[in-house]
This record gives C-alpha cells, structure tokens and sequence, in this order.
C-alpha cells in the first residue's frame, strides 16, 4: 500500500493512496504520486506537492474504528471521539448517523481516566485482548495530544486486525500554533512547501494571508473585519482574492509588504481596502500603499478605499494626491458598489 | 445601567508596565475608568502615571484598592497564570487581551474560572465598554461609542468598531458592548452575555455579531429561542470563507457544516433574530428593528 504524506485531508478519494500488487507497481506508484502535487477537497485547485510517501503492509482488516482527542470549544475541553465508522469521512458520519460517534470528555483537572477507555471499548464492541489494547491505544494518543500541545490527534482508521492486534493504519496531528514556541522540535518539522508560497512569504512577514479564488484583492486590519470586508466584495457580486489582515500593530513596511503581494497575484484586477485605524494610524497605511505602488511600478489595479479611525483624514489626502487608481468611499455600502462598478 | 462594568468598576490592570498595558491603560484613564491598581511581578511599590500604584501580586493589589475588575495584558506564554492569579485573589471579572494563548493552557485556567464565582471574558477579545458609565476596560476606540440602550456582543475587534461606528452616528448608543474574543476556547461565550443583556434594564436591543467556525452562534440561537425576550439583531461573517483554512482568528476555521456561515444564519433566523444581510447594513437593521418596537 503507498500512501502520499501531505498536510490535507480527502487523500483517498483524490488518488492519494493506492493498494499495490508487487514492489515494481509500488516503486510506480510512489514515482508517479511524488511527480505530481496532489488536489484534495482541502487543498485548493493548485494542490500540494508530494514530498513523501509512506510503503505500508496491507492488513488484514477485520474492523475499522475511528479514535481522535481534540479540543472542542463549545464543551471548552478535550474529548476523545471514538466511532464504528472508521475508515470514511467522520464529518459524514457525524451528520448522517450521530449516533455512531462516541464522546468522552476530558475533564481537566482529572485528566482522561482509564475507565472512559473501557466505556468507549465497551461502546464500539470491543471485548477481551482487544478491548484492552484499545484502551492503551487511546491513553497514548491522549499522552500525545498533551505533551505535543496538539489541537487534534486523529487515528483513522484504526484497525482492528484480523488477528485482533490493534493498528494505527493513518494519522493526522495538529499542532496548536500558538503553542510552538515551547514546542520548538515539533515546529522545526513545518513543511513550507505544503502551504501556498505567498502564505509562507507572509507568515515571514507576520500577516495572516490566505489565498482565495475571486479576483478582488482585500487589505484590512483585523480577522472579523476582514471577513466582513470579503463578505461586502461578495454582495457586489464579486469574490474575494485573498483573506489578509494586516493586523493592528502594523507599520508602514508591513502594508508595503502586504499590499505588494496583493497585487503582485495575477487574478486580482479591483483592490479593497477597509482599515479602521485605531493603534494603526491611517496615514501610515496610506503611505505604506504608496510605497508599494512606487515598487510595482505600472501595474497597480484600481483601488477602492475606505479608512476610518485615527488619522483618517490625513491617510485619504495622501491617497488623493497620488497619482493612482484610488475611488474613496466612507462606508461598506459605497465600497460595494464601486467595486461592483469597476467589476 | 449596564453589564459586567460601570461607574462603579474598580480596574486593576495585568501588565500595567508593559508597552500595550501602559499604552491601553492611559486610554482606559482619559475615557473615565478608574484604575486603582496595576500589577507586574517585580515592580512592587512603583507608580504607573501620576497616581495609579503597582503590586507584586493581585491579592495585594485587591487588598489594598478594592480593585473588583482585571484587565490583562501579559504575554501569551504567562497569561493563564495571570488569569488564574486574578480568580485566585477574587476578583469579580477578568478581562483578557492577550492573543495567542496556547489552547491547552486556555482549557485549564477557563475551567479553573468556571468552578468560582469570577466572570471571565476573552482571552483574544477587545474588552469591554459602558458608554454611559465612563467605563471603558479594553482596547476599543472610546470615540466611537455612544451612552445608549442596544447591547453588543462580538466574538470579533474591528468588527465591533465597524458595527458600533454604524450605529453611533444614526443615533443608536450602546449600554455595554462586549468582545468574547476569537479563539476557540474562551470564558464567557455569547449565552453567558445575553443573559446578562436580558437581564440588564438598561438594554433593550441586542446585536451579535458572529463569524465561521465553532457552534457558539447555534449555541446562542438555542439560547435565544428559550430565554431571550428582548430582540437580537445578528450578523454573521465569512460567508465566503472555504473550509479548512483559518481566517485569522485562531478559532475562525470551519471544520465542520455546523461552522459555515449560512448554518449559523439559518439557526440564528429560527430562534428568532433578525439578521444583517450584509456588513453594511448594521445599522439600518438595527433602527429598523428598534422602530417596531
């Protein structure tokens, strides 16, 4: 069996595994899968490129189970998510059949208890030597999740073999960001070329960019209100090109920067930018967009801005007295529709 | 009236020395709030500004000023211990800045604040303002704001700005608005804030503002349909956000259908609220709700 190592999921209906008679077919198919970049549901249309795969045994499968311990904000606490239905889409099983998923609550000042594995064995049908291999299978997934400051540890499927050894056939592990910098052997491990380059350029810069398929270009200062901002370009009729926030501790050198990769991506022709300057000041972003327009030379695209806030005033007389294609508008209502008007 | 914090509200605030604590805490001061305390390891027996004195611990802190409300602003690697320090030491509500706080350390300090009798609002959230109070504990920018009788609950900063900025000039003040923050795991969520508004005499609207991710958004709507009388105005963003990837906030990130923005309309619709059609229309809807009233 060969199996593609890449951060997405949606692997196995996308081509990423394949079962395999001997090692020549093996030695093909790992030669093909790691000549192509690999498009999943998850992946976006350029997909990401294979750097490695994994040669596996094929088991003798008896059953196949789902084990996962993530954190769910809504109970704010670890759960352990256990289901009959490995193997599949456990988002699909969570809608069509919810009573298949089993849920344990790590309670946390007491931690996973070891009785919670025998109720979620007992649960999925397990009895005797399997049912206590499980039980350590899901005590270690758990130790992991903790001491990797993970935000999801995910075993699916795990295999019930035909000899009743228990298999842990595939994984995905999330590592909570913000949790890296005492994590610093798991955050060496980051794969740059599993994310978009222009995602990584900008985490190197500290913006929070990712890239969507519109053609409007979006700059704004704050996650919600870029969200809400992607969300006007959608009521012009239009779509978004990007999410990027630029955040409120900005300076000029960062907007230069952010601004240059908005426009530097071909599919972007109309530029919407919403700043609601409070710690970051208005002017600095206008000069920081003059500044890239000045690196880029001809090719800026019509801009539609919009500034509110500290030093507002200022950061439009400065757009206004530059040569560019700037429309400025004072509200979320006119920045629709002068972008439906230059669409 | 208003909720969590008033004229009454003696702020202490976490991080007082530090560059965004000094620099939010002076803005806090020119707004009306009164600061008695702040609190940085180490820095025991200084003054902040002219009149504002610093403590090694918040229990001294509190001892010595009555301070009922936090304001924190340490760095992401500290904070669970500075929340759990102010919980400890008793005071009524914490209010957390600070972004970036690994998950697992907001899980433990949360249930910490759960089992006593503190009210914790963020972490990762713009703060809290009464406009009528003089009471301003947080980031946002006071000038927007107006004294008023429509509450605001945000999991977002800016947003709040933009909603607040379309609601002050048309002639609709706020009583509290309150930023629950945008990470996945936080203390108050949106229920915990509507009782709260339900309950306020001082409030007769409320507008909430959601995004993609998570199930606080149903959560509320489940909410609202049993227990809110008062009408909600609700807007959710990031309808064009594809699953699987984060949209900044740490718990924007849809995972699941649940987290798509049209989920969230559709429950929030059937509870009852009145949602925004788009980002621009705040405003309108809300003077539209509030004149049928």
């Amino acid at each position: 069996m060969v199996k593609a190592q890449v951060h997405a999921g949606g692997r196995g209906k996308a081509g990423g595994v394949r079962v395999v008679a001997s090692g020549d077919d093996a030695a093909r198919a790992a030669g093909e899968m790691l000549s192509t970049s690999l498009v999943t549901a998850q992946t976006g249309p350029a997909g990401v490129p294979v750097g490695a795969v994994l040669v596996e045994e094929v088991i003798d499968i008896a059953r196949e189970l789902y084990l996962a311990v993530l954190v769910d904000g809504g109970r704010k606490r670890p759960i352990v998510m256990a289901s009959q239905a490995g193997g599949v889409d456990i988002e699909s099983v969570a809608e069509e059949t919810p009573e298949k998923i089993l849920v344990e609550e790590i309670d946390p000042a007491l931690g996973l208890m070891p009785f919670q594995s025998r109720k979620l064995a007992a649960g999925l049908g397990l009895d005797g030597a399997s049912s206590r291999k499980f039980a350590s299978v899901v005590a270690a997934v758990q130790r992991a999740f903790a001491a990797g400051d993970c935000s999801m540890v995910e075993i699916n499927p795990l295999v019930i073999s035909a000899d009743g050894s228990v298999v842990a056939a595939d994984a995905k592990v999330s590592i909570d960001d913000d949790a890296l910098f005492r994590q610093p052997e798991l955050g060496e491990q980051y794969d740059p070329t599993q994310d978009p380059s222009v995602e990584v350029a900008a985490r190197e810069h500290g913006l929070s960019y990712v890239k969507l398929d519109g053609d409007v270009g979006c700059l704004v200062n704050g996650a919600g209100l870029a969200m809400a901002t992607m969300d006007v370009a959608v009521a012009a009729g239009a779509e978004p090109a990007n999410f990027l926030d630029v955040g409120g501790g900005a300076d000029e050198g960062k907007v230069e920067e952010a601004m240059v990769m908005l426009i530097s991506d071909p599919a972007v022709t109309r530029v919407l930018i919403n700043i609601f300057g409070g710690i970051l000041r208005c002017d600095v972003v206008a000069r920081g967009i003059l500044r890239a327009a000045d690196r880029v030379g001809d090719r800026v695209p019509p801009m539609v801005v919009r500034m509110l806030g500290t030093n507002a005033d200022e950061g439009r007389r400065i757009l206004s007295g530059a040569d560019l294609p700037v429309t400025l508008v004072d509200d979320l209502g006119a920045a629709a529709a002068a972008i439906r008007e230059l669409g | 009236m208003a909720i969590l914090v008033d004229r009454d509200t003696r702020l202490l605030v976490q991080g007082i020395t530090g560059r965004e604590g000094s620099f939010h805490t002076a803005r806090c001061i020119e707004y009306g709030t009164k600061v008695v305390a702040g609190v940085t390891p180490g820095r025991g027996g200084q003054t902040f500004g002219d009149s504002v004195p610093v403590f090694d611990t918040v229990g001294a802190a509190a001892d010595e000023t009555g301070a009922n409300v936090s304001l924190v602003f340490v760095p992401p690697a500290f904070a669970a211990d500075a929340i759990a320090e102010a919980v400890d030491a008793g005071i009524e509500t914490v209010v957390c800045i600070t972004e970036g706080i690994p998950v697992q350390d907001t899980v433990r300090v949360v249930d910490y604040a759960s089992r006593s009798e503190a009210t914790l609002v963020g972490p990762n959230c713009p703060g809290i303002i009464s406009p009528g109070e003089g009471a301003k504990v947080g980031i946002m920018p006071g000038h927007v704001y107006a004294p008023g009788r429509v509450g605001v609950v945000s999991r977002s900063g800016t947003l709040t700005y933009e909603a607040v900025g379309q609601l002050t000039p048309i002639g609709i003040g706020q009583s509290t608005c309150v930023g629950i923050g945008g990470d996945p795991v936080s203390g108050s969520g949106f229920v915990e804030i509507l009782s709260m508004f339900e309950a306020d005499p001082g409030t007769d609207l409320i507008v909430l503002i959601g995004e993609i991710g998570g199930t606080k958004e149903q959560e509320a709507a489940e909410f609202i349909s049993s227990e809110v009388t008062k009408p909600v105005v609700a807007l959710v963003v990031g309808r064009s956000a594809p699953p699987g990837r984060r949209m900044g906030h740490a718990g924007a990130i849809i995972t699941g259908s649940a987290g798509r923005a049209s989920e969230k309309v559709r429950a929030l619709e059937r509870a009852g609220a009145v949602t925004v059609p788009t980002p621009a229309d705040i405003g309108v809807t809300t003077r539209e709700v509030l004149s049928c009233q």
